[in-house]
């Protein structure tokens, strides 16, 4: 019996792709899918030969990077969101790289001081209006979302997840916490239907009447005009920039990150110089229609045609340092509530 | 957790046993439980050291709504399941109507269906933009949402509708194995002391396949619980969605633990309770397989009725999801198939058929030490062992990680220090650690099953093999196994059938570059793009059917088999 069981051990491990650190190799931690990753690798591993492995998972991974320890195959660490990768830095996952390829591509409020992750990408949190139900200039600040006259209008996904957290540290950051979970009262009040679905569900929802005001990632809807069968409800919805007059749009970053084991360092480092270069920020632009982080590359023809943004300079680090407070308030305020 | 379906079974009389064979069975056992027991301890291990106390904010904030909502689905899903799947396994054992025997395997189908994908289909169907709602505002002369009014799918109701319409089989199964195993005289007995036959199915028939239906009925409340994929897609606050909170925004794993240790303590009370109420029943072994089942002949509006009962949820259940897939397949058919298609495939279908054949040897050899052994130490090593089934997978999955890790850390220092060299993760990361995930999350199944199963043969069996010379494990493997052919094959199927769904332990303990179908129709899915998603959703719909058909075929044979 038990021989059989060995047997069946020996069998699991023999069919396991190896993923021991061979020459040649760099080995990733993903919270962004493989599939968006896929272009970029390939581009990579085109250019030096240097072959790029993934495992993509949206929990677990921090927790699995420690655990394994010293003795961890990632390398890198990528994340869609800035909490995210500020927990790695706080649970001293990851290690400082002082590069100058990297210094120069990546602007100094897109990085960590001490070079503790690089954002790669950035992604703007914006308002999106019904053509038809609103008009130009009626919304134009996130604090506008808590107004009366948008009763019964404003449709978003969960106030839990990751961007709006993000997006609310920042209304905490600039308005402190008390005037902050007024404000999302009244956002919670205005809300046509209980939070749901993703980013897109809310474009679709403004197309479909359900509401005429909705808050998402500006790449989604990008992403909507590049498919030809969601085309038509994105033509339904004007994008506005958030407080473009002010203190600037709110955006969140994707970023990646050196991991204290890593074993095979330089090639991490070739990775992270790579996709910070022109070459892969405008697969990034073109592919994803994110914002470059790096300045040289300009957005994608599409996105340019939205007109600039002008991005809220609070610190990224300052968003991250409020997320907690973020995630109780909206408890309090039980905005995913009925 | 699913393990004896009678309260009592009669146990070996001692002097029989050699002792030194059984005592070996005993270490055996006592040795996987504690393997098998690792991860559930990790993670109330972990439940010891909160990053801060979560429990006043909770409490004062969310806490309440989570336990309501999580009630309100258990109780919803659990109606669910059993008005379906005991009306349709009554249906097609006892009653004779066109398309019995299609619909015998065909009930099973649904649960070939993972729920997060069944959720993803109806949402697409139902809402404002899909094709129900679109055809009705053209019937109608509706112009926007404000002009009607529409169920919402995304709710509790349509959460509970979908989990209950993928879990069903789970009692249907076991309610159908248990009806068929009835002595037919009983209800012969029961009739022609004057009670009709509906009386007669809530006197006599239900209270005799209350075990197997409780087993059953766990099952489904367990995998309730722990849903994830389908109470975040549908924004329905559960324990689950509260606990996942918990580690990924507030950053706090040991919080997380605690509502899952807490979960775990809910579930272990439930089924603790379920056992007492019965504690006074016994179940003999009065099986009388020689007897066929005479089924009734109904008038022609009965026999719709039986058609109806089993059609609509399979058609709610299976075929519009399957061919849902089906068309979105075929129209984004050549995005979505590439090479990668094919190994992803492979490696669903050779991790659960690893992890089915593990955990149906490791079900076989808890369960026959515990027919050997039959103490209270053993029934406790037998709960221990399937609590894993009672923990959300990607927690788990964590509870995995923290021994296996800690393992390859430890053999790894010990290498470097005494001989100089490192081995580095032996286990983390690898395909053993995915097929040990699966092993500690579904054991519950197949140990329930296998002892259940054992239960109902008689003891004088292993005397007679015993006292005719052959040892304890000639005994199981020349005697037992054989009479137990068609549970063994339904244990190890059922198992597959979960493994291939299986998702959140999956994404967080695979290798690089490592995608099983559920994973690689979640990274399409968690991006919004459903339609891209299609192909390998219904592939593993498919690759679930095979098991299913085989595994209806061995139920129906076990009248001509024992």
């Amino acid at each position: 019996m038990r021989m059989k069981l060995a047997a069946t051990a020996a069998m699991a491990l023999a069919a396991m792709p190896l993923s021991a650190s061979a020459d040649g190799e760099v080995n990733i931690y993903s919270y962004r899918q493989a599939y968006l990753l896929e272009p970029l690798l390939n581009a990579f591993e085109k250019e030096t030969g240097i072959e790029a492995n993934v495992v993509f998972a949206k929990q677990g991974l921090a927790e699995r990077l420690e655990r394994e320890g010293r003795n961890s195959p990632a390398d890198v660490v990528m994340t869609v969101d800035i909490s995210r990768i500020n927990e790695l830095v706080e649970r001293d996952l990851v290690q400082g790289v002082e590069n100058d390829v990297l210094n120069k591509n990546i602007p100094e409020n897109l990085r960590h001081p001490d070079g503790k992750w690089f954002a790669l990408t950035t992604r703007g949190r914006l308002i999106f209006v019904s053509k038809d139900r609103v008009e130009e200039g009626e919304i134009t600040t996130y604090e506008q979302l808590a107004d009366d006259k948008w009763e019964g209008r404003i449709c978003t996904r969960s106030g839990k997840h990751p961007y709006n957290i993000a997006l609310f540290s920042s209304m905490i950051a600039h308005h402190g916490e008390a005037e902050t979970e007024e404000w999302l009262n009244g956002l919670k009040d205005n809300l046509a239907r209980k939070p749901q679905g993703g980013d897109r569900d809310q474009i679709k929802a403004i197309a479909e009447g359900v509401c005429d005001v909705a808050i998402g990632n500006s790449y989604y809807y990008g992403n909507m005009l590049q498919d030809e069968n969601q085309r038509p409800i994105a033509e339904q919805v004007r994008l506005v920039f958030p407080n473009a007059d002010d203190r600037g749009t709110h955006v969140n970053i994707s970023g990646i990150a050196l991991t204290n084991s890593a074993p095979n360092k330089e090639n991490a480092i070739k990775l992270m110089e790579f996709l910070s270069s022109p070459e892969a920020q405008r697969i990034y632009a073109e592919a994803n229609t994110e914002y470059p982080a790096n300045p040289e590359v300009k957005p994608s023809g599409l996105v340019a045609e939205w007109g600039e943004i002008n991005p809220d300079q609070l610190s990224l680090q300052e968003i991250a340092d409020n997320r907690n407070a973020a995630v109780k308030l909206v408890d309090r305020v039980d905005y995913d509530g009925e | 957790m699913t393990e004896a379906v009678t309260a009592a079974d009669p146990g070996l009389s001692q002097p029989l046993l050699a002792k030194r064979a059984s005592r070996r069975w005993i270490i055996a056992a006592a040795l996987i439980t504690a393997i098998v027991a690792l991860p559930v301890l990790s993670v109330i291990f972990l439940a010891f050291f909160p990053e801060e106390n979560i429990w006043p904010h909770l409490i004062d904030t969310t806490l309440p709504r989570y336990l309501w909502t999580t009630i309100q689905l258990m109780v919803g899903v659990g109606a669910i399941t059993l008005a379906i799947g005991l009306s349709s396994a009554w249906a097609v054992t006892m009653c004779e109507f066109p398309g019995r025997k299609f619909f015998e395997w065909a009930m099973l189908l649904p649960f070939a269906v993972p729920a997060y994908v069944i959720a993803y289909v109806y949402t697409s169907l139902l809402d404002y933009a899909g094709p129900v709602q679109r055809t009705l505002r053209d019937w109608f002369g509706w112009q926007n949402a404000s002009d009607y009014w529409f169920p919402e799918i995304r709710s509790l109701e349509g959460a509970t509708l979908m989990i209950g319409l993928v879990l069903y089989p789970y009692v249907y199964l076991l309610a159908r194995a248990a009806f068929l195993e009835q002595s037919p005289s009983l209800f012969a007995v029961s009739r022609s002391l004057g009670h009709s036959a509906l009386s007669t199915f809530f006197r006599v028939v239900l209270p005799i396949a209350r075990p197997a239906v409780a087993v059953g009925l766990s099952l489904v409340l367990m995998e309730t619980l722990n849903d994830f994929g389908t109470v975040d897609f549908f924004a329905v606050q559960t324990l689950t969605a509260g606990l996942f909170d918990t580690w990924m925004n507030l950053g706090n794993l040991g919080g997380a633990a605690q509502i899952a240790t807490t979960m775990l303590v809910f579930v272990v009370i439930l089924v603790t309770l379920e056992r007492y109420s019965r504690r006074r029943q016994q179940q003999y072994a009065a099986r009388d397989n020689r007897d066929p089942i005479r089924r009734f002949t109904m008038s022609f509006p009965r026999q719709l009725i039986c058609v109806a009962v089993c059609a609509i949820p399979f058609v709610l259940g299976f075929v519009i999801p399957a061919g849902t897939l089906g068309l979105y397949a075929w129209e984004y058919f050549e995005e979505s198939w590439n090479p990668d298609f094919v190994q992803n495939t492979l490696n669903s279908l050779f991790l659960s058929s690893a992890a089915a054949l593990t955990t149906l040897l490791i079900g076989v050899i808890l369960a026959y030490s515990r027919r050997l052994h039959n103490t209270r130490g053993m029934q406790i090593l037998m709960r221990l062992s399937s609590l894993g089934y009672a923990m959300p997978g990607a927690v788990l999955a964590v509870g995995v990680i923290v021994p296996l890790a800690g393992f390859d850390n430890w053999l790894d220092s010990l290498m470097r220090n005494t001989f100089g060299f490192s081995t580095g993760l032996l286990l983390s990361g690898t395909a053993f650690a995915l097929v040990f995930a699966y092993t500690v999350r579904f054991l519950a199944v197949s140990a329930g099953s296998v002892e259940s199963a054992l239960q109902k043969v008689t003891p004088s069996m292993d005397m007679a093999s015993r006292s005719l010379g052959y040892t304890p494990g000639k005994t199981l493997v020349n005697v037992h196994l054989p009479m137990l052919r068609g549970t063994l094959l339904t244990a190890a199927l059922v198992v597959f059938v979960d493994c291939m769904k299986e998702l959140p332990a999956t994404l967080i303990l695979r290798p690089f570059n490592f995608e099983t179908l559920a994973t690689y129709v979640y990274q399409f899915a968690s991006d919004e793009r459903l339609f891209h998603s299609a192909l390998p959703s219904l592939i593993i719909v498919l690759a679930g059917i095979v098991p299913i058909i085989l595994m209806s075929r061995s139920i129906s044979n076990t009248r001509s088999i024992a």
